[in-house]
């Protein structure tokens, strides 16, 4: 079976669930190899990646890696498409890991697909554009295929792999250097799952009312150990931090279940939130077009129901 | 500081997007051609670095003909003159091949700084940015949130999943910026009335040293095989809240196994 090379997506020493939907879709394609970058590597990341069927581990785990934006990773990419000819590169379509493979792309002469939310045989990637409102299906026409796949699209299944390390030395080039990392700035978000990572997220939106009133909604994602996601209306108006909008000009989230509270659906919000399996809405305004989508919805002040579904919810666990 | 910024004319998010049946590129006639959002922010960013540290703001953009009203829109804005690098032989070029040319016009006109909207709302692919950088061999400064120039150097805000980084590099360099950046100016009337006198200098494949093998449809790097209208959702249960939707809606979720 052909090598499928796949970058590890790591968080204080921690690999992330995308990085176990890559390897799972990765077995389907050939046989994964995961690309460890960057400080943190462990035992513990070892046997998770391994639990999920990465034959080899590529480790790359200088600090110089992640010292530098970006370029340094699309080196140690390129170097080991050169020195193992994959048969892909897969990264999670995260916002860096877009880029990677970007600069990836450029280096091996090769075509890249991203917020890919699907692979069938011969690489055919699934995309859903628009807003959702298109469906694609693309493949990559020259060279090694790079493809940047949505967190949440791949249902994770484990299967052991050898997990046989190979220490991969890279010198970072100069011009990969360019823009040194000077300082991380950690934003409080607590102890809730990452937002593009959850498989549940709750949003609020302009029925929230106030910044204080967000508690409301952080209350029922906690009782569901969901994320919590804002509408542009909501973060404009500076009652959840920017970082949190869900939409075209914010995140995009595919998470299993979406509940949209006080959120009327505007096709900026929807183009955020549109792949997500099942979608429930919470809405005084009967007409609001986020309950076109809805799975189930609930035509109510969401400060009356939302709690009382909090209450239901922790009654139930 | 001889600033650039791209900016890119896309289909407005709220009329019908399409693609083409025909070559299954983005059907431009179909919806209203507007500014990219973030691209509006970029615009702003180079205009308030400009004032802040002087020198002279080139809007780059790379599109058919009607992409000018996009030009203008920034020219109003407030930027000094601009680029349009139009030719049939780059239309349906993937992202590889609109970095390539957008970087080799960049080499053509010449930047102290680029400046990007870290995202379109049609391809949303977020990676230009990243490959001008890679092409343009100059440090990468994206998704920035904050943007500090002194002299030679610069430091922006990069936003990330826990918080920000702070990134310094030296010039020339790239930028893209976040929505979070700024406030976009409206152009005033003086503005619009300014930006009909400003020069718009148009660029072929061949003025700007474009090697047209490597751009344009046929010439991408990967291809779309086929497309299709997604399939509605099908309808869900919507239920008035009669003092139970709480309840209700904790059904639902236990029906779907969520509780």
């Amino acid at each position: 079976m052909s090598e499928i090379l796949v970058l590890v997506e790591h968080v204080e020493g921690q690999v992330k669930k995308v990085t176990l939907e890559l390897l799972t879709l990765a077995r389907k394609l050939g046989t994964p190899s995961a690309v460890w970058a960057g400080p943190g590597y462990s035992p513990d990341a070892k046997a998770r990646l391994a639990e999920y069927g990465a034959e080899k581990i590529y480790l790359a785990d200088s600090a110089d890696i992640s010292d530098y934006v970006v370029a340094p990773k699309a080196e140690l990419l390129a170097q080991l498409v050169s020195e193992k000819s994959p048969a892909a590169v897969l990264v999670a379509a995260t916002a860096e890991a877009k880029e990677i493979a970007g600069r990836l792309a450029i280096k091996i002469d090769s075509g890249v697909l991203t917020d890919v939310v699907g692979l069938q045989d011969g690489l055919v990637a699934d995309q859903s554009i628009f807003g959702g409102g298109v469906n694609v299906q693309s493949r990559v026409t020259k060279g090694t295929p790079i493809v940047a796949v949505r967190p949440n699209s791949t249902p994770v299944e484990a299967a052991a792999g050898a997990g046989a390390e190979e220490q991969v030395s890279v010198t970072v080039s100069a011009a990969a250097k360019g823009a040194r990392v000077v300082d991380r700035v950690k934003e409080e978000k607590g102890a809730r799952p990452e937002l593009t990572e959850a498989a549940i997220v709750v949003s609020g939106g302009r029925g929230v009312g106030s910044a204080e009133n967000f508690s409301i909604i952080e209350k029922l994602a906690d009782s569901l150990g969901a994320a919590v996601g804002a509408s542009r209306a909501a973060t404009d108006a500076g009652w959840y931090p920017h970082q949190f909008q869900v939409g075209q000009t914010g995140k995009t989230v595919s998470p299993q279940l979406y509940i949209a509270a006080g959120i009327s659906g505007a096709i900026q919000h929807r183009a955020g939130m549109q792949t997500a399996k099942t979608i429930i809405a919470i809405n005084k305004d009967p007409e609001a077009p986020i309950f076109e989508l809805a799975d189930f919805g609930v035509v109510g002040d969401l400060h009356q129901v939302v709690p009382q579904l909090t209450d239901e919810v922790v009654k139930r666990k | 500081m001889n600033i650039v910024v791209c900016v890119k004319q896309v289909p407005d998010t709220a009329t019908e997007r399409k693609l083409r049946s025909d070559d299954k590129t983005l059907d431009r006639d179909a919806a209203d051609g507007v500014i990219n959002e973030l691209c509006e922010y970029a615009v702003e960013e180079a205009l308030l670095l400009k004032e802040a540290h002087g020198g002279e703001v080139t809007v780059l953009t790379m599109g058919p003909d009607k992409a000018s009203d996009t030009i203008r829109k920034a020219l109003a804005m407030g930027a000094d003159k601009a680029v349009h690098l139009v030719d049939d032989a780059l239309h349906g070029s993937d992202a590889l091949g609109t970095s390539y040319a957008l970087a080799q016009t960049l080499r053509k006109i010449g930047f102290d700084l680029v400046v990007l909207g870290s995202e379109s709302t049609d391809a949303r692919t977020g990676v230009l940015a990243a490959m001008l950088a890679e092409r343009l061999d100059v440090p990468q400064l994206t998704f920035a949130k904050k943007v500090e120039v002194n002299s030679k150097s610069i430091t922006i805000e990069r936003v990330t999943d826990y918080g920000y980084d702070r990134v310094e590099a030296s010039l020339p360099a790239v930028v893209s910026v976040v929505e979070k950046i700024n406030e976009p100016r409206y152009p005033s009337f003086k503005g619009i009335m300014a930006a009909k006198k400003k020069p718009v200098e148009k660029l072929g494949v061949a003025d700007a040293e474009i090697d047209a093998s490597q751009v344009g449809l046929a010439n991408s790097w990967s291809e779309v095989a086929d497309f299709a209208a997604a399939p509605p959702r099908a309808a869900g249960t919507i239920v008035k809240d009669e003092g139970d939707g709480g309840v209700k809606t904790a059904d639902f979720l236990a029906s779907k196994k969520f509780v």
